[in-house]
């Protein structure tokens, strides 16, 4: 075991798949001379030339079109946009083409693109460039989305997802990046579509993925205090979701929190509310709660900003409610 | 978040309740558990506990009135909130949604509001629209109908049954239904008076800290009373009676009540018929075989017809006599009993009684009995015989007027004529019948006559070909 960054996970993730396979590249702004905006890529131009490592101008939608047009043809690409808020641009390249081309030519063209790049509320960084656009990849047939919390999960499930036939959506974070973790030293994969329980509880389950999920552990460790024993499950993967976990979490726990700091309409976590509402219907001793992001765009003062997410307060005082101890 | 604080359904039977006093006044600060009010139910007066903590910010029943259960007594919120700007929507939908109520609110009320009101306002909720009303100054109309709205995205589904079951979450419902727990002799512990897991897990275990007026609490939370014995089965507890019991209970109080019983014994010679019993089922299979009680069924039927008078019922002011002979066998459950019907059993032979009543208590034992297969039973047999009781005494089961109790056959020492004409004692298998008649409707005389004729057909069941 060696204790490792997620961002160097990542980059260790690429760089054995580059090894692996000459057909997997790595395309994005400043992934090359400039190491990639936030070092993922650091040493990968160095080591595979300009060929594999290639910078683009800032034209999200051309570059992500190239990506989808070199998976068509058999080429493994790896598109970094620099954060998910610059994908927006991109958006008609993944929704129409990437997601849409097997299902289009009768599965005579796989789509073994991946595309990644941060996700979701960072600090400083103002309404534009500070929210969570899971749902908008979530809702999408025809992709999968990976959402990994852990150095170990993103060198795992990045490898999985640059081995898969079909377009997966990485949401990273770039709180995260810095974050250290062990990570096995042997080669290994995470699948994607599979749910891990995060800790083991009796009292409530808490359903989470990607950077809340370090929220919701110090929340959990808080309320064990107080005698509150909470089951984490992170996600991982939020296409396909690992809905079988969770149900079998809420069938012994009789209570229900998602936490997701995406906005309250239509995400992620609202329909994780909604299935563990219909599937364990008959277990829930309680409504289903929903922690999520205030809806608000980001405001720039930071106690705002914090103020807006999912916080360790909000978390325990949620679990309360759940249980009935407000 | 305020929230309305609902009458609830302090007993099971109970429809509305009088509030004979407040406890607290609008202003104080309640925790969950706090006495806020006396209510007189129709049985009993009791304290009813807050199930929630915050501000009482509205009293909407004075001391003195009475509510209906689900309808809104109080609003419990947090210190500043505006009780008044609380929304009829969240009042229980009584089926007798009344119109003037509806008309009258969008006169009065912006359009955001309105929206939200019509579709649960109920007559019972009429006052608090009126108040809603009152308080929707212009400048207070848009917080108003946010309130509507986030408290309808937050909680959609918070609407007391009006038929008074509590507010229940649905695991706590799935526990009470597979352990027999009646969730409307419950308090729920939790918001609103929720019943959750906690509160049917309670009465599972024997300490509930129930109300339930049947058992004559006053209202005061009694202790866990739970002993277990070392030795066995015996325990201290309280467990709600399950809708079976209710029912149960019920008619037969009413029965006793109402109907003036008087009882008509005979002994009866079983010799014959138990032999052409055994002649009879000689010849079937073992899943076929007759049962002891298909020929009471039969020759009662025969016995009535002799005297129809027996298949009549009082009806307040008159007699209803009634053509098929629709006879109940009473069966004994787990938890109370069930007297399943077959219909007109004079004109049915043996084999199609047996099989009406295997198929039916089947269902009974699988608490699958529709309404159809037990109820409007002219006459009704039960038979102790197999726990070995020589003899009993049935209570009535309406609207019949009359049941048969039968005892055990035994074999027993009679005074019999030889065929000299000589008195000898003889051994006989007998059996003791006891008749419960309802006087209103059958005098002795009759009743006397039909037991008569039964004792006849049952000596010598070929009569009834006759």
């Amino acid at each position: 075991m060696a204790i490792m960054s997620y961002r160097d996970a990542l980059n260790r993730a690429l760089d054995e798949e580059m090894a692996r396979d000459p057909k997997v590249f790595l395309m994005g702004e400043e992934v090359a001379e400039y190491d990639g905006a936030y070092k993922v890529s650091k040493g990968l131009l160095a080591k595979y030339g300009a060929k594999r490592v290639i910078d683009t101008p800032i034209t999200e939608l051309g570059f992500t079109g190239i990506g989808v047009g070199a998976a068509q043809v058999g080429l493994r690409p790896v598109i970094e946009w620099m954060t998910h808020n610059f994908a927006l641009l991109a958006l008609d390249q993944v929704v129409n083409n990437a997601a849409k081309m097997r299902y289009m030519t009768g599965g005579r063209f796989s789509m073994p693109v991946v595309f990644r790049g941060p996700n979701g509320p960072a600090e400083y960084l103002a309404s534009q460039h500070s929210q969570s656009f899971a749902s908008y990849w979530a809702h999408i047939p025809g992709l999968k989305v990976i959402a990994p919390a852990t150095p170990s999960d993103a060198y795992g499930l990045l490898k999985s997802a640059i081995r898969d036939d079909d377009p997966v959506v990485v949401l990273e974070s770039e709180m995260l990046y810095g974050t250290t973790g062990e990570v096995g030293n042997a080669e290994f994969l995470v699948p994607i579509g599979k749910a891990a329980v995060a800790r083991p509880g009796t009292d409530l389950t808490l359903v989470t993925f990607s950077k809340p999920l370090h929220t919701c552990l110090e929340a959990a460790a808080a309320l064990e205090a107080s005698g509150i024993s909470v089951e984490v499950i992170d996600l991982r993967s939020i296409r396909p979701l690992d809905m079988d976990t969770v149900r079998a979490s809420v069938a012994r726990t009789n209570r229900a929190l998602v936490v997701d700091e995406a906005w309250p309409a239509a995400s992620v976590g609202s329909h994780v509310a909604w299935l563990i509402s219909r599937d364990c219907f008959d277990f829930l001793d309680a409504p289903v709660e929903l922690v999520c992001s205030e809806d608000v765009p980001m405001p720039y003062n930071h106690a705002l900003e914090l103020a807006a997410q999912p916080s360790v307060a909000k978390i325990t005082a949620a679990v309360k409610r759940a249980l009935y101890q407000e | 978040m305020a929230e309305n604080i609902p009458m609830l359904a302090l007993s099971s039977t109970m429809t509305d309740g009088t509030i004979t006093a407040w406890k607290v006044a609008e202003g104080d600060v309640v925790k969950r558990g706090t006495v806020l009010c006396e209510v007189e139910t129709d049985k009993a007066v009791m304290d009813y506990e807050s199930p929630s903590a915050g501000i009482l910010l509205k009293i909407l029943t004075a001391a003195g009135s009475s509510a209906k259960v689900g309808d809104s007594i109080a609003v419990i919120g947090k210190a500043g909130e505006d009780a008044s700007a609380l929304p009829a929507a969240l009042q229980s939908a009584a089926p007798q949604a009344s119109a003037p109520a509806v008309v009258a609110a969008p006169a009065a009320v912006s359009a955001p509001a309105v929206v939200a009101a019509p579709a649960a306002v109920s007559a019972p909720a009429a006052v608090s629209v009126a108040v809603s009303v009152s308080a929707l100054a212009p400048e207070a109309a848009l917080p108003a109908a946010q309130a509507v709205s986030r408290r309808q995205d937050t909680s959609p589904a918070a609407a007391v049954n009006p038929a008074g079951f509590p507010r229940s979450s649905p695991l706590a419902r799935a526990l009470a239904r597979d352990a027999g727990v009646d969730l409307r002799a419950l308090r729920g512990s939790g918001p609103l008076g929720r019943v959750v897991k906690r509160d049917v897990e309670a009465v599972i275990s024997g300490t509930a800290e129930r109300q339930a007026a049947s058992a004559g609490s006053s209202g005061g939370a009694a202790a866990p009373r739970t002993v277990r014995g070392r030795e066995g089965g015996l325990v201290d507890k309280i467990v709600a009676a399950s809708r079976t019991r209710m029912v149960v209970a019920k008619r037969l109080s009413d029965s006793m009540r109402e109907a003036p019983h008087f009882f008509l014994r005979s002994a009866v010679e079983m010799d014959r018929l138990m032999a052409l019993r055994a002649s009879i089922n000689a010849g079937r299979d073992e899943a076929d075989r007759l049962s002891l009680n298909v020929f009471f069924v039969k020759l009662t039927a025969s016995a009535i017809v002799r005297n129809p008078t027996i298949n009549a019922a009082w009806k307040g002011d008159s007699i209803e006599f009634k053509r098929s002979v629709d006879i109940a066998l009473a069966v004994a459950l787990e938890d109370g009993l069930v007297a399943p019907v077959v219909r007109d059993c004079a004109s049915k032979g043996l084999a199609d009684i047996e099989r009406e009543f295997r198929t039916l208590i089947a269902k009974a034992k699988e608490g699958r009995l529709q309404s159809s297969d037990y109820e409007g039973a002219t006459f009704t047999i039960s038979n102790l015989g197999a726990w070995g009781v020589e003899e009993f005494t049935a209570i009535i089961n309406p609207p019949g007027s009359a049941i048969l109790a039968l005892g055990a056959v035994a074999r027993e020492p009679v005074v019999r004529k030889d065929a000299g004409g000589a008195e000898a004692v003889a051994i006989r298998s007998m059996l003791r019948a006891t008749l419960s008649c309802d006087h209103r409707v059958i005098d002795g005389a009759v009743g006397a006559a039909f037991m008569r004729d039964l004792k006849g057909l049952l000596e010598e069941p070929a009569l009834a070909l006759v």
